[in-house]
């Protein structure tokens, strides 16, 4: 049976490892390459690695970082930010990289979407969708456009229809705020896809990823909860089997 | 190391994908493998990986675009050399594949590769078959030595291998059970990604360096 993933997620800002609360405030916590081999050595699931402000700052992909981070990693690695062309995706990839995170560019251009996932096969496509609650509803967010009249559902089916092979939705006010995951907006996505949804913002305790998954989704993504507090992946892992969710505890 | 062993791994180069991640499992074992798509190069290796991620018919089309064909049917199946196929590199041995219309494979093994298909009575499964699954040992494969039954390994495919031949020696379910990996003389072949599966997986290459 298929286990559910329990995927932490780094953020890097100018190559340093930050920590964001709702997308703002960033701290650094350390450097990308030590953190990979901490998560390698705990045996994590997968590892997602987002450059915050890549594509925000039109930055280019920077391969020499994405290959350190990819030589500590035994398990599946996921890297986003700044992705704009397909030549960025071989980059990418061939820096060791096993899938990519698209945010803005597909929003821009479902044709790039299409493409990228007919050349390099959906598996290795996440499409992330960032959301914003506003005047009471669920909106698509994104950093250069703001909040966009789009439902996220509408989006990731789009997205779905368009070759994404999965999808990483974030809270944008639940991020980094460790109260929980928006459980109201999951439901909107339960059995709605056949593409698995990574649920990411908020786990602040072990039963947040129970809620989660209870609700829905597939596998659940989180950074604060991992850098500055006690609970380990695996201890999120342990709390999910105690609630009999199929879970991967390895060797 | 690699050298004093008498090792020489070639890594299919065939532009389908994740090379560098299959290329540092053998490196994490000690092993330096070359990643290549000389003919040359691969007539003089004694151990071939075919990896590989991506569609069947882009993968068949690259081979033969390649000249790759020829020289893999020489040594692996005239030569006897060891194969390691992994995921589409295993969907490849296969005699046909539906991914984008119908395409012929290298035809090793009498087998199709097909969609997962449980529209009807598994509608909340999810396509593709990404993250950790248990790999049910049914039998013996050289490389699962020290490789613990219904250990979890890192999936991620959309099509599956069938086949009615006596060469499975695993079947992981999701939604079915489908073939995770099979043995067939010097050629073994899994859907999973040992490059991916942490400790197990870097086994099963241990293994494969070692068979």
């Amino acid at each position: 049976m298929l286990k559910h993933r329990v995927i932490p997620c780094v953020l890097l800002k100018d190559w340093q490892l930050v920590k964001s609360i709702g997308f703002k405030s960033f701290r650094t916590i350390g450097h990308p390459t030590s953190t990979a081999r901490i998560y390698n050595a705990r045996n994590v699931d997968e590892l997602i690695v987002l450059d915050i402000d890549a594509s925000l700052n039109n930055k280019a992909i920077n391969v020499e970082i994405i290959t350190d981070i990819a030589n500590e990693c035994f398990m599946p690695l996921t890297i986003g930010g700044g992705i704009k062309t397909i030549d960025d995706i071989y980059k990418v990839l061939n820096a060791g990289a096993d899938k990519i995170s698209l945010n803005s560019q597909p929003l821009e251009n479902f044709g790039f979407l299409k493409e990228a996932s007919s050349l390099f096969g959906s598996q290795c496509i996440v499409c992330s969708i960032d959301v914003k609650k506003t005047g009471g509803q669920y909106k698509v967010f994104n950093k250069k456009k703001g909040v966009l009249d789009i439902h996220p559902l509408t989006l990731a089916q789009e997205y779905q229809k368009h070759g994404a092979g999965e999808i990483l939705l974030t809270s944008v006010e639940a991020e980094g705020s460790c109260n929980g995951y928006d459980i109201e907006l999951m439901k909107f996505f339960k059995n709605k896809l056949h593409i698995p949804i990574i649920l990411n913002g908020g786990m602040g305790c072990p039963n947040d990823a129970v809620t989660a998954i209870e609700n829905g989704a597939d596998a659940v993504a989180a950074a604060y909860i991992f850098h500055f507090s006690r609970w380990t992946p695996k201890d999120i892992k342990l709390a999910l089997a105690e609630n009999n969710i199929p879970i991967r505890l390895g060797a | 190391m690699s050298i004093l062993s008498g090792n020489k791994v070639v890594i299919i180069d065939y532009q389908m994908g994740n090379l560098r991640s299959v290329y540092k499992s053998f490196k994490k074992n000690n092993c330096e493998a070359t990643i290549s798509n000389d003919p040359y190069i691969i007539k003089n290796a004694n151990k071939i990986v075919l990896p590989g991620v991506g569609s069947f018919k882009d993968g068949m089309k690259n081979l033969i675009n390649l000249g790759l064909v020829e020289v893999l049917n020489q040594e692996v199946i005239q030569n006897k050399k060891p194969f390691l196929g992994i995921c589409l590199g295993m969907q490849l041995i296969a005699c046909k594949g539906y991914e984008n219309g119908e395409s012929p494979g290298l035809s090793w093994v009498n087998a199709d590769i097909v969609k997962f298909d449980f529209e009807k009575n598994y509608r909340n499964l999810k396509i593709p078959h990404v993250g950790w699954n248990s790999v049910e040992h049914v039998n013996h494969n050289n490389l699962f030595k020290n490789i613990n039954n219904k250990s979890d390994f890192y999936f991620v495919h959309s099509y599956h291998f069938k086949t009615n031949e006596d060469v499975v020696t695993s079947i992981t379910n999701h939604g079915i059970n489908f073939v995770s990996s099979i043995q067939k003389d010097n050629i073994y072949a899994f859907q999973f990604h040992p490059e991916k599966s942490q400790d197990f997986g870097l086994e099963i290459i241990k293994n494969f360096i070692q068979c």
